[in-house]
């Protein structure tokens, strides 16, 4: 499990993150929701430890990640597995180069063996005959699924992906959330997903946290979005005018 | 005036980050061959073109200054080998790698930095500046003092090859010149100078490379910077290492 307790987050007196309280369960996708500027991404990355926090704490199972020393940090880096924006592939790798790259930085398998544990992720994720080929070569959609590849080499017990699916088309956005469940549950990680996709939030939003201007403003389940009675959540869901007709069309 | 320590400040902890043990060093003896190819290997034909000609070009100017007929013409062998040695092969190189390496090192760590690649690096609990930077540094170290041994040798050859364009300069003075008053410590001056200078091109840039932060715009801006810094830097060392050494 991972707490954010009373997180701030500040760049040159520019307040991003504004106590920020949450917990991330295990088994179950954690979504953070919010417009664009909002703060998730910067919130995600100070939960990877990517961004250092300006005050608060963030506990992995009940561990002070802020606390701990550059060892104890990398150690439990090595369990963690991220999914960036644009998938964040190592141009010069091919596919397969690029799934082994953790396995063998941390661990002292065989090649051959690396290989095997690559080639069962990548079979995972449903990439076939690309194994030898370039991130530049392949589609933005198995740019994405490699990187999940990638970020579940190791066996994480922590999973974030920084919106998965800006990008991809709402098939491909789809299967890609799909997995990012299926690999939840199937091994028990604590996933945060950081989307503004409303179709992700309603197929793989499990528990969904709201953010606005840097303030967490709504915390709930995908069956209790549509009403909540926060204005700002409410603006978010039905941006469009024909979403708000429907929505009061409903409701009558 | 605040920058500038900033900047001191900051490339000295990316140093100490860079210096620290690599994870596996059988990556990073792999990733540093691949380094000798791209930023050494690539630049033997750039370098040796360039050398060839300036050699020529040298021998063709100090017969043109030394043309007096009470001046021994193998005077021209022996400045333009002085010439190479010291200043072109060394520093002139240096210049030139600045612009084709730096640029390179510079724009593949930005270009790295805006697509999260180094993120994606750190994330993993790889140390991402001794993992992309060491390498390079470790290969333009060892290979630039190579080049300039070519260089200084192309550079010879390009004033043998011009020998034969100067009217009343014969091969054989020109050889006599080469070969006349060698003191190998110019040599060893050369190489130091070089060493010096690829250190400061590769960690130069990968400074700027590496704390790209932005789009495409600011990657190119990196680089330009790099060849810049990089440049001065190394003028100003060159002076300093000549005050100090000669």
């Amino acid at each position: 499990m991972i707490e954010v307790k009373n997180v701030f987050k500040d760049f040159s007196g520019n307040k991003v993150l504004d106590n920020i309280c949450a917990e991330f369960e295990p088994g179950k996708t954690n979504l953070t929701i919010g417009q664009s500027g909002s703060g998730k991404t910067v919130l995600l990355k100070c939960i990877a430890g990517l961004h250092q926090v300006s005050s608060g704490d963030i506990l992995y199972d009940g561990r002070s990640f802020v606390r701990m020393n550059e060892k104890q940090r990398k150690e439990i880096r090595k369990e963690m597995g991220m999914v960036f924006q644009g998938g964040a592939l190592f141009d010069s790798n091919t596919v397969e180069e690029n799934v082994m790259f953790p396995l063998e930085m941390f661990t002292d398998m065989t090649y051959e063996e690396r290989r095997e544990r690559a080639n069962f992720c990548l079979k995972r994720v449903n990439i076939v005959n690309a194994n030898n080929k370039y991130p530049s070569e392949i589609s933005g959609g198995m740019q994405k699924r490699v990187a999940i590849a990638r970020a579940i080499a190791l066996n994480p017990k922590y999973l974030y992906c920084d919106e998965p699916n800006s990008g991809l088309d709402p098939v491909t956005s789809i299967l890609i959330d799909n997995l990012i469940k299926e690999i939840t549950q199937e091994y028990n990680i604590t996933t945060i997903v950081n989307t503004h996709d409303m179709n992700s939030v309603m197929e793989i939003g499990d528990k969904i946290i709201f953010i606005y201007k840097g303030q967490k403003r709504w915390q709930g389940t995908s069956a209790e979005i549509f009403d909540t009675g926060v204005k700002e959540l409410d603006d978010f869901v039905f941006a469009s005018a024909r979403m708000k007709q429907l929505r009061d069309l409903n409701r009558r | 005036m605040r920058s500038f320590f900033y900047h001191i400040g900051r490339y000295s902890l990316l140093m100490k980050r860079v210096f620290s043990r690599p994870e596996r060093w059988r990556v990073f003896l792999r990733n540093t061959v691949r380094e000798v190819e791209n930023v050494g290997i690539s630049s033997i034909v750039i370098v040796l073109i360039i050398s060839l000609f300036i050699g020529a070009a040298c021998a063709i100017q100090m017969n043109n200054v030394l043309q007096y007929s009470f001046i021994p013409k193998y005077l021209i062998g022996f400045g333009t080998r002085e010439i190479l040695l010291l200043e072109f092969s060394s520093t002139i190189v240096s210049l030139i790698l600045a612009g084709k390496v730096g640029s390179n090192i510079a724009s593949e760590l930005g270009t790295m930095r805006v697509t999260e690649q180094v993120d994606a690096l750190d994330m993993m609990g790889v140390n991402s500046a001794s993992y992309l930077i060491l390498p390079k540094i470790t290969a333009f170290i060892f290979f630039v003092p190579v080049l300039m041994v070519f260089s200084i040798a192309i550079g010879l050859v390009g004033g043998y090859i011009a020998s034969f364009m100067i009217k009343g300069l014969s091969t054989a003075d020109y050889l006599q010149g080469i070969t006349m008053l060698f003191r190998p410590f110019f040599v060893a001056y050369s190489v130091i100078k070089s060493v010096v200078f690829a250190f400061i091109i590769a960690s130069v840039s990968a400074y700027h490379g590496y704390y790209t932060s932005g789009g495409a715009l600011e990657v190119g801006k990196s680089s330009t910077r790099a060849v810049v810094n990089s440049s001065i830097i190394v003028l100003l060392f060159n002076l300093i290492l000549t005050k100090l050494l000669l």
